[in-house]
């Protein structure tokens, strides 16, 4: 294998599996493609029906072969039962070689495992986790396992990177024609955002659902013209619990207490901290408690922001109903509260993949974000930030959007702990890169704050009296200081089980199967 | 988050900032290797209240090591041993000790013989270890009627260079009944100040224990620095920032205080025995408050 | 630090345990061994591949600075440091030679 280095310095073979990859060579590249890629013309006739009753006649219906592609979206979170349902008949009916498109595997998915070792399933684009994500790094699928931002999957379905045989949509609610949305039934998750590029260029777009409405549904977030057929299953699509959080707890702990107000303060002394603000946060206990010190700021000095954008929460929708953002946008819904407010304020806004973060399109929401603050499981000392691979080596996150808002907003701060137990966040090199140092302009720990020394922010911050400003090599210094040296690197075979791409496409590292 | 320079008012024990003093329960690894990151003027590693019976002897190898080990940067380090008539307090010292924190906190005490005690086993495991002697200062923690009343004896005991509360005990041995407000220790309070001032040491209030009550803390507080404590002592990270408010004084006091100063300096130079502010005359006493009035503007323009 | 070192062997007469499976802490249990069976650990861990002969190497050397020759000692490490691993090591094994 020929292999050459990209700009975040890592070695990328030429080609792999017979595949072409393109280095990744800074952001703001791209696109390597011409023209989007085309699905498949369907025909739906007067009098057609498109109800049908089992998964097995859809999967026919949609000429599934050996070694074809099927998509899903993750909505339903760790309460879906549509991926492995289906990914079941399909074992039963004998297919093997099949490409798996979900925006995300999770641990209810861990069931998938046999079908990995089987070769059944031999590929999976997403970013995954658990038990699946451990075996693909021991070396247990045949295939690749590509990871790629939310926007990163939104432009590879657009521009025939991958090409979607048949989607699955677990659909809360469709009518008989295939008008379909989220925030009605009983398995209301809200925004559909990240299943609408499947819908859109799929050659084969299949509804499955528990919840026939009349015609015609409404509101609609996945409209009829895309959708070939709807499955109408008794046994149930998902788990309500296991799909929606009543609440999401902001974290208690005084460290990451902490370190979310100083994420805060670094709004502050930025100057982004005034009217028409744009904000974006995970869902985490430490971002939560980041945007609820945001809340009572803007509170206490009558700022109205712009939007709010990401993962929508309570702590979110709460602003927007305090008047402090004009808009939520919400590629996806992460509380009971979330939901409901999608359902009911004409201010709360579903947003498609692409449309949120699709870096090769006419315009992605991201790129109007002011600040967004995001977490990592390391970050080195060049700013790389790893979110897919703990420090063993071992594959155990995808990366949400991780790549598209830190390209995206002025100020990306990263929120997170110097240490968790004795592993090191701060270190020389990331075990595997997810977004670019370029990207990322601050790293809040509770032991320092550290800017980029690339950053536009960095005389501003580095200045501001209240922040406890350390250069990165300090707090990586510190951090080894605490643990007594530094972590022994994973030991790898050979053998590349995943690759890593940029947003846009080209690839930013590439891991191998770990030893043992 | 502070910055290195402004924890101390001087080099000397005696006048360093106190402003707050964070508890940290002492068999909790967690929160003993984080307890530098929130701002506290000082740390005290708990070996007595919060930690049960059995685990003594846990909490007190893991202080041991902690200080033995970790960079606690410009906190001032203390721990608050057991009580010197408990079986554990002679262990705690010979454990401590040769860690070098800067300071012990001596629960209950009573008088100064006991201080007297201590000073002298203290001493005894500083010569073994090389320490030179006297290094390891003394806090006692007055939490008796009998303790307030020797308090001006204890404040003069050797290696003393601060006095603490403890207003629930107190509170309990004198019958009073314990408030918010905390008008039941207003003399207490007094005479430990006073007997502070005399032997020009601080004076450290005692903890507020409603977390959640950070508005009550505050004013708590103000109160305390009214009466003239140095301090306050918090029980949780999230207390420190509301105390440190409190300390934070006024534009119109930084300013006083600044003339004040400024006259001092300016009167020393033509060799003037009296300073005159605002047409006022001023005496040294209140020079040195306004001296520690400007340290705590200068900690204070830092976050918490 | 404090600890007296001599030159007789410390026997572990009992099996005790100190620490917690709390996060950042370490729960550290021993046994009594036979003699001349030696210092065996076992140890489990989130960072065994990063840390392991590091907190092996950490939990040793308390037990040879105390003068402890033969001991059967389990630590489940939930992400403590060094020096709370050696806290603890000196905690059970103090605890087992029956101080």
């Amino acid at each position: 294998m020929k292999f050459v280095k990209n700009k975040v310095g890592r070695s990328i073979p030429e080609e792999l599996n017979g595949k072409k990859l393109i280095p990744f060579t800074g952001k703001g590249k791209g696109p390597y493609k011409e023209r989007k890629y085309a699905p498949k013309i369907r025909r739906t006739s007067p009098g057609d029906g498109k109800v049908l009753k089992s998964l097995r006649e859809a999967i026919k219906k949609g000429g599934l072969t050996n070694g074809g592609t099927i998509s899903f979206h993750h909505h339903f979170r760790n309460g879906d039962f549509l991926l492995n349902m289906v990914c079941h008949e399909i074992a039963k009916m004998g297919l093997k070689d099949i490409r798996l498109v979900p925006s995300s595997i999770q641990p209810i998915n861990n069931e998938l495992l046999p079908y990995l070792e089987k070769g059944i399933i031999t590929h999976i684009n997403c970013g995954t986790s658990g038990k699946i994500a451990d075996a693909i790094s021991r070396g247990k699928m045949d295939g690749l396992l590509t990871i790629r931002s939310h926007g990163g999957r939104a432009r590879s379905i657009e521009n025939g990177d991958v090409e979607i045989d048949i989607a699955f949509i677990a659909s809360p609610t469709s009518d008989e024609y295939g008008n379909i949305n989220g925030v009605h039934g009983k398995y209301a998750c809200g925004s559909l955002g990240y299943a609408m590029p499947d819908a859109h260029f799929a050659n084969f777009v299949v509804a499955v659902t528990n919840t026939l409405v009349p015609f015609p549904n409404n509101p609609i977030s996945i409209t009829q013209d895309h959708v070939d057929c709807i499955v109408l299953l008794k046994k149930p699509i998902g788990d309500p619990a296991g799909i929606v959080s009543t609440t999401l707890r902001v974290t208690r702990n005084p460290k990451n207490l902490k370190i979310a107000r100083d994420s805060i303060e670094v709004i502050k002394a930025s100057g982004l901290l005034k009217e028409g603000l744009s904000y974006q946060s995970g869902a985490g206990g430490t971002a939560l408690a980041a945007t609820q010190y945001l809340s009572e700021y803007m509170k206490a000095k009558g700022i109205k922001g712009s939007f709010g954008m990401g993962g929508a929460t309570e702590a979110l929708v709460k602003m927007l109903e305090d008047g402090l953002f004009e808009a939520v946008l919400d590629v996806q819904s992460f509380d009971t509260y979330a939901v409901q407010s999608l359902l009911n304020n004409p201010k709360h806004i579903e947003m498609g993949a692409s449309q949120y973060a699709n870096p090769l399109s006419s315009g992605c929401a991201v790129n109007l974000l002011d600040t967004v603050i995001l977490g990592c499981t390391e970050i080195d000392t060049k700013f790389n930030v790893n979110t897919s691979t703990e420090s063993d080596g071992r594959i155990m996150h995808g990366m949400g959007g991780h790549q598209d808002t830190s390209e995206g907003a002025k100020l990306t701060i990263i929120a997170a702990p110097l240490l968790r137990g004795r592993i090191p966040i701060v270190v020389d090199d990331v075990v595997s890169v997810n977004s670019p140092g370029e990207n990322i302009d601050v790293v809040v720990t509770e032991r320092g704050i550290a800017v980029n020394p690339e950053s536009q922010y960095f005389e501003l911050l580095t200045k501001a009296k209240n922040l406890n400003i350390k250069s990165i090599e300090d707090l990586k210094k510190e951090a080894e200081k605490l643990i007594g040296g530094k972590p022994k690197k994973p030991k790898v075979t050979d053998r590349i089980v995943a690759i890593i791409e940029y947003r846009d496409g080209s690839v930013l590292d590439v891991i191998y199967q770990i030893k043992n | 988050m502070s910055k290195k320079s402004t924890k101390r008012i001087d080099d000397t024990p005696v006048n360093r900032l106190r402003r707050t003093r964070l508890y940290i329960p002492g068999n909790n690894p967690a929160m003993v290797q984080n307890a530098v990151v929130y701002g506290a003027d000082s740390l005290i590693f708990d070996l007595e209240d919060s930690i049960s019976l059995d685990e003594k002897d846990s909490a007190r190898h893991l202080i041991s090591n902690a200080l033995l080990t970790l960079d606690f940067e410009d906190c001032e380090v203390t721990v608050r041993v057991n009580s010197l008539d408990t079986e554990y307090f002679i262990k705690d010292l010979e454990a401590v000790v040769p860690a070098k924190p800067d300071g012990l906190l001596l629960p209950k005490t009573q008088s100064f013989d006991e201080l007297i005690r201590v000073d002298n086993l203290i001493s005894d495991i500083e010569e073994k270890y090389d320490i030179p002697i006297g290094t390891v200062k003394l806090m006692p923690i007055i939490e008796s009627a009998k303790g307030v009343l020797n308090a001006e004896k204890i404040a003069e005991a050797p290696r003393v260079i601060a006095l603490g509360l403890g207003g629930e005990d107190l509170v309990a041995d004198i019958g009073a009944k314990r408030t918010k407000l905390g008008r039941e220790l207003d003399y207490i309070s007094a005479k430990i100040i006073l007997a502070c001032a005399v032997s020009k040491i601080q004076a450290i209030d005692t903890v507020f224990t409603d977390v959640n009550d950070t508005e009550g803390l505050y004013e708590a507080t103000l109160r305390a620095i009214e009466l003239g404590f140095q301090g306050k002592s918090v029980i949780h990270p999230s207390q420190i920032e509301h105390v440190h408010r409190a300390f934070s004084p006024s534009q119109e006091e930084i300013e006083r205080a600044l003339r004040i100063v400024k006259a001092y300096k300016d009167a020393k130079k033509k060799g003037l025995g009296v300073v005159s502010v605002d047409g006022r005359m001023v005496d040294l006493p209140v020079v040195r408050r306004s001296e520690k009035i400007l340290k705590w503007a200068e900690a204070s323009q830092h976050k918490i | 630090m404090y600890i007296q070192t001599g030159v007789r062997t410390v026997k572990i007469v009992k099996s005790a345990q100190a620490g917690s499976l709390e996060s950042c802490d370490i729960l550290i249990s021993v046994d009594p061994a036979k003699e001349g069976s030696g210092i065996k650990i076992n140890l489990e861990s989130p960072a065994k591949t990063q840390f392991g002969d590091l907190i092996l190497s950490e939990i040793k050397e308390v037990a040879d600075r105390l003068e402890i020759t033969d001991v059967k000692i389990t630590a489940i490490d939930k992400g403590a440091l060094g020096y709370c691993i050696k806290a603890r090591a000196e905690t059970a094994l103090r605890r087992g030679a029956g101080e």
